[in-house]
């Protein structure tokens, strides 16, 4: 069993009115069976409302299962006296950089989380001093969190969950309020405490170009999980991934648009360099095609 | 505008006071503040004024970078000098119109400036040279006793150090708001009191909602980072007394002994 496991997870959001009386329910979640293994870098897609953030929050216990079970490292969900053991085991980063650091300074945000789990004060600072090393923050660790950008503001966020020493990191749309480079500053960070640390990351976002090089890519569509796979075979299927409102990476979808217009590209290529290298044996042979024909 | 506000205005130096234990300087702050309403005499005022300027001068901060909270009670120090002056009755000295001084109100009058002045640059000491966090975990460390008769001592503290955290945030957000609402015509600018009050109430109702979504993200957060209250939890920064500390309370008893001592006399 992996170290995120979830079977037959339903959740409801149910609204009720004055009177206690339930007025709405909506099911976020319909049926989720996931089986995610240690060290795997796994991206979930999903369009707005699909589930992809009320799944996130399962995972460590902020949210619990209508119907169905959700265990981390074989501890349930619904277990009220593991519920900490669960968040140590599962960190979890949210969209939102200035809602998540509680910290006047950068260091003492990250050792919020050792603080909060009774770690005595010298090994707090080592580990303070390790997890801003990790994410490439130690020149800041004296500033505010005001001064800093959106981007070094969420590898902060980042430090203050590794220095929990989780095993893996969900991460819902950590990118979704920054700008470009931010958003690169931040993926990077993730992937190599993935490659690095061996952490196993959860990463919840509905950008395709951070998906690319994940090791597993699920795509969730109105709390289902429609498509599971390699990013290869999850961006081979262009219409598919459509109908479920969901673009494909710039260069897959030109390889794509190149192969229904006649040429034999493969399918699902994900990057520049993979596109290059399929489309320059074409041209040369094109070009030998077409100086025989020219000298016949 | 609204960027000029400041709150708890650490000023960042090396200095022996800065150095202090935040309990000391707490400590030491309400010693000084006591002892103002212990004094009723030439002496008192005099001991006070000497430990005052030395103090000042061991924390290296600017003397008119200080005075500059005085501006902020100005009024408050017009309106109860005047008071003083004016309405104490006793032997007159000199007397206009309905208005009449006497010996004993200008005697009050001067030490009731002197004991606003003394209070407000007492209490400044203690802000510029201790940060917001040390003051607000001095506070819970040293008010820590009051858990035992169920204050929520950390809580409180936990509250304001999220609320300095948020101030600026929240300021940003109210200016972002402003413009957006300038934007669409709202006027903030002209009209008079009544109207400009009546004028931030559309700016009130989306920055609190705003601040109550943040609430929320904010206890998720914290909650996600396994914040269960202040039992079973360690310090980075713990709390420890030195010499110098040991040193700064024998001082401060010492200083009330005399500060009783002066009205002995």
């Amino acid at each position: 069993m992996g170290i995120i496991k979830a079977s037959r997870l339903i959740f409801d959001y149910i609204r009720r009115d004055d009177e206690d009386r339930i007025e709405e329910v909506e099911r976020a979640l319909d049926g989720v069976d996931v089986d995610i293994q240690k060290g795997d870098l796994v991206a979930v897609l999903g369009h707005n409302g699909s589930g992809k953030s009320t799944f996130a929050k399962h995972i460590n216990g902020i949210l619990l299962p209508t119907e169905g079970t959700v265990w981390i490292s074989d501890m349930d969900t619904r277990d009220a006296g593991q519920i900490w053991e669960i968040r140590k085991t599962a960190g979890m980063v949210f969209q939102n950089p200035d809602d998540q650091i509680i910290g006047n300074i950068v260091e003492e945000d990250v050792g919020f989380g050792p603080e909060n789990i009774g770690i005595p004060t010298d090994e707090i600072w080592k580990r303070v001093d390790e997890s801003l090393e990790a994410v490439g923050m130690t020149a800041y660790r004296m500033r505010s969190p005001n001064r800093l950008s959106g981007g070094q503001k969420q590898r902060v966020a980042i430090a203050g969950v590794m220095a929990m020493r989780p095993e893996c990191i969900v991460l819902d749309e950590p990118t979704a309020m920054l700008d470009p480079n931010g958003r690169k500053e931040v993926i990077r960070t993730v992937r190599e405490l993935n490659r690095r640390e061996k952490i196993t990351v959860l990463l919840i976002t509905h950008y395709m170009e951070e998906v690319v090089d994940a090791d597993r890519v699920i795509v969730m569509d109105e709390g289902k999980i429609v498509m599971d796979g390699t990013p290869r075979e999850i961006f081979s299927q262009v219409d598919r991934l459509r109908s479920y409102r969901l673009d494909v990476p710039q260069v897959t979808e030109l390889a794509y648009e190149l192969k229904q217009a006649g040429l034999a590209l493969p399918d699902g290529v994900l990057t520049r360099e993979e596109l290059m290298e399929s489309l320059l044996p074409l041209l040369k042979k094109e070009k030998r095609e077409g100086t025989v024909g020219h000298g016949g | 505008m609204l960027r000029e506000i400041t709150l708890g205005q650490y000023y960042p130096v090396d200095s022996l006071i800065h150095r202090l234990d935040p309990r000391t300087k707490l400590f030491g702050t309400l010693v000084f503040i006591l002892s103002l309403f212990v004094a009723d005499d030439i002496w008192g005022y005099g001991l006070a004024t000497i430990v005052l300027i030395v103090v000042i001068r061991l924390t290296k901060v600017p003397f008119k970078y200080m005075v500059k909270g005085l501006r902020a009670v100005l009024f408050l120090l017009l309106l109860s000098v005047s008071f003083n002056l004016f309405l104490t009755s006793g032997q007159v000295l000199v007397q206009f119109w309905i208005f009449k001084i006497t010996r004993e109100g200008l005697r009050l009058a001067g030490f009731m400036a002197v004991r606003l002045v003394y209070l407000v640059l007492g209490s400044t000491i203690m802000t510029l040279t201790t940060t917001p966090n040390a003051l607000t975990d001095g506070m819970e460390k040293g008010l820590g006793f009051l858990n035992k008769v169920g204050a929520p001592v950390h809580e409180i503290s936990m509250m304001m150090s999220i609320a300095l955290r948020f101030i600026p945030i929240l300021v940003e957000e109210t200016d972002k708001i402003m413009k957006a609402q300038m934007a669409r015509g709202a006027d903030f600018e002209t009209g008079d009191l009544i109207q400009k009050a009546k004028a931030m109430v559309p700016l009130l109702v989306p920055l609190f909602i705003s601040a109550f979504r943040r609430a929320t993200d904010l206890a998720m957060a914290m909650e996600a980072r396994c914040y269960r209250g202040g039992s079973g939890r360690t310090k980075m920064k713990p709390l420890h007394y030195e010499m110098r500390d040991r040193v700064g309370y024998c001082l401060q008893f010492a200083y009330l002994a005399g500060m009783a001592g002066t009205r002995l006399l």
